[in-house]
């Protein structure tokens, strides 16, 4: 298994599409960065302009922390895309080259390798989120500085004093890793059904496009599998910051509003990701390796 | 000793019977030639040597371990290319031999890889990307990967594919060295049935999927029966003639030009008989060759 994961890997860090996810991530993260350092003070006066009336907010708001957890909730929604594009060609992609039938005759089962290529996938995609949480995270808190972390929610105001926040990041991305790697999984099983790279890429965004959707639709016929579709717990990273306040309507430092929510969600991610796998796994043994 | 075992397999693709029945058994030390038309079943059947495809029902046992429930084990001692040489094109001829040389249990040292560079005649171009090859170079390239670990067995699917005639009197010359002086067991199919003729021991001639015919090539090629082609004035008459005689047996169906297996003293009967008949003969071709026995048996299948 060692021997697939390594031989997977140096082909996924070879190959010139495999760059293309981290090019892309830089380039958006430093150009939101490079227009928030530009124009920061109008774009923060904006956001606060409902609640200026009744609050005053010292301090470096627009810092380097808020400027993460505006990266993220733009990014975390695309970055699945840029993990599609190699966890979808995994296996359909070996096929399309022709390799496939190279590799299902050495000495390891399929078995094997669909479980190592997968392990590969998620390395690269655990790469990725670090390259993000690298640029997102601590570019920013070296380019903009750091301070108490002021949070506008729908109907209320969070504010995390700054020794509260790393934490939180450092479970936001491990949350995070869950939902990529579940993207990973889905996009695992499309490459196990299709002999060619296009359709499981496009099919792995279009499934995620169609359940994100199931999972903000209203309507009460599609309240009952919400909470069972894995789109509507990949944002739930955003739990991380929302904290707990006392009888006093203190905030209270370390807490976490809804712990509950983010186990949750962590347990219906996890099993998506063995269904996925295990099906994958299931398709590849079935298969004839005919192309 | 038998090194690969074929006991009555077949695969069906839906209504397709790709191979319908097949047994047939390779010795060690054997060139095993594997012959038959496109579509014959040839690609199947070395697809479930190597377990890319599960017969539908049969068993295949090579080393002695069946290939079902022994995969990993099996599959250690084989090298194998499959049809086409597709390999990774971001990837040098060196990578992939490094990349190759991790999937094996055994021992390959960075000296291996370089003798089988050599070996495949790849040393020049070892570190240039595979999308600069031409086919003939992934072709070797493939053929080395198959022989990077030693293999015992070595299962070749048409592995003079896109070659110049360099190339292929290069690998027939490999493919001999690597049965005579290294022992090995090469099973090879080709449709350019010369180049079998001149390296393989054995073959078997697959035709829809059922074997036609199978031994050693010497026994196979039977000295005194001739295929002979004749070249005549009028075709249609001569058939006619022919099929009007004692002949007529001997006749194989054939769309282009008149042939005939025909034992080899009744040849100039059959000039004497043609000629009485008056039929214009132009030329008498008789010979014995792989090529005629496949087209006689495919033909008589037909």
């Amino acid at each position: 298994m060692k021997s697939i994961i390594s031989f997977e890997l140096y082909k996924i860090f070879r190959r010139p599409r495999t760059y293309i996810a981290f090019g892309a991530i830089a380039a958006l993260i430093l150009v939101i960065q490079f227009g928030l350092k530009v124009d920061g003070q109008s774009y923060a006066a904006f956001l606060m302009k409902d609640i200026n009336d009744t609050l005053t907010v010292d301090g470096n708001v627009l810092n380097g922390y808020l400027i993460c957890y505006i990266l993220l909730q733009l990014l975390l929604v695309h970055v699945p895309l840029l993990v599609a594009l190699i966890a979808a060609d995994m296996i359909s992609g070996e096929a399309n080259l022709g390799t496939l039938r190279l590799l299902f005759s050495t000495p390891f089962t399929r078995t094997q390798w669909v479980l190592g290529k997968f392990i590969a996938a998620s390395i690269y995609t655990i790469v990725l989120l670090i390259w993000l949480a690298i640029l997102a995270l601590f570019l920013s808190m070296w380019v903009f500085g750091t301070d108490d972390l002021f949070l506008m929610k729908s109907n209320y105001v969070v504010l995390i004093e700054q020794s509260d926040v790393l934490w939180r990041y450092v479970g936001a991305f491990v949350f995070a890793s869950f939902s990529l790697l579940t993207v990973t999984s889905l996009g695992f099983l499309m490459s196990s059904i299709a002999n060619n790279s296009i359709g499981p890429i496009v099919g792995t965004m279009s499934a995620i496009v169609f359940f994100t959707i199931l999972s903000t639709l209203n309507i009460p016929l599609f309240s009952m599998i919400k909470p069972y579709l894995f789109t509507t717990h990949m944002n739930n990273w955003k739990e991380f910051f929302d904290i707990q306040v006392s009888d006093n309507n203190e905030a209270i430092t370390g807490s976490i509003l809804n712990v509950a929510k983010i186990k949750t969600s962590l347990i219906v991610l996890s099993t998506h990701i063995v269904l996925f796998v295990g099906t994958a796994v299931y398709i590849t043994k079935k298969k004839d390796i005919l192309s | 000793m038998s090194v690969i075992q074929v006991n009555n397999i077949s695969k069906h693709f839906g209504s397709l019977k790709a191979v319908d029945g097949l047994s047939f058994e390779v010795q060690a030390g054997q060139v095993f030639g594997f012959l038959g038309q496109n579509g014959s079943g040839k690609s199947t059947t070395i697809r479930m040597l190597l377990s890319l495809i599960h017969p539908t029902s049969g068993s295949i046992q090579i080393f002695g371990d069946s290939i079902a429930s022994n995969r990993n084990k099996v599959l250690e001692e084989i090298g194998a290319i499959i049809e086409r040489p597709d390999l990774y094109p971001y990837l040098s001829a060196k990578e992939h031999l490094q990349l190759f040389a991790k999937l094996r249990s055994k021992k390959i040292t960075p000296s291996s890889i370089e003798d089988t560079l050599v070996k495949v005649g790849l040393q020049d171009r070892a570190k240039d990307k595979v999308h600069t090859f031409s086919l003939g170079m992934k072709q070797r390239l493939g053929i080395g990967i198959a022989l990077l670990h030693n293999p015992s067995l070595i299962i070749l699917d048409e592995p003079t594919n896109g070659l110049d005639p360099q190339g292929i009197s290069d690998i027939r010359n490999l493919i001999q060295h690597l049965a005579k002086e290294e022992g090995k067991t090469i099973l090879v199919s080709s449709h350019i049935l010369s180049e079998i003729e001149q390296m393989a021991s054995h073959i078997l001639i697959l035709h829809k999927g059922k074997k036609l015919a199978d031994g050693p090539i010497q026994t196979l090629l039977d000295p005194n029966k001739m295929i002979v082609h004749l070249t005549t004035t009028n075709d249609e008459q001569a058939i006619q003639v022919i099929l009007a005689s004692s002949f007529s047996s001997y006749l194989l169906k054939r769309s282009a030009g008149i042939y005939l297996s025909i034992p080899h003293f009744e040849i100039p009967l059959l000039n004497q008989f043609l000629i009485q008949a008056g039929v214009g003969l132009i030329n008498v071709e008789s010979r014995n060759s792989l090529e005629d026995y496949f087209l006689q048996l495919t033909s008589n299948s037909n």
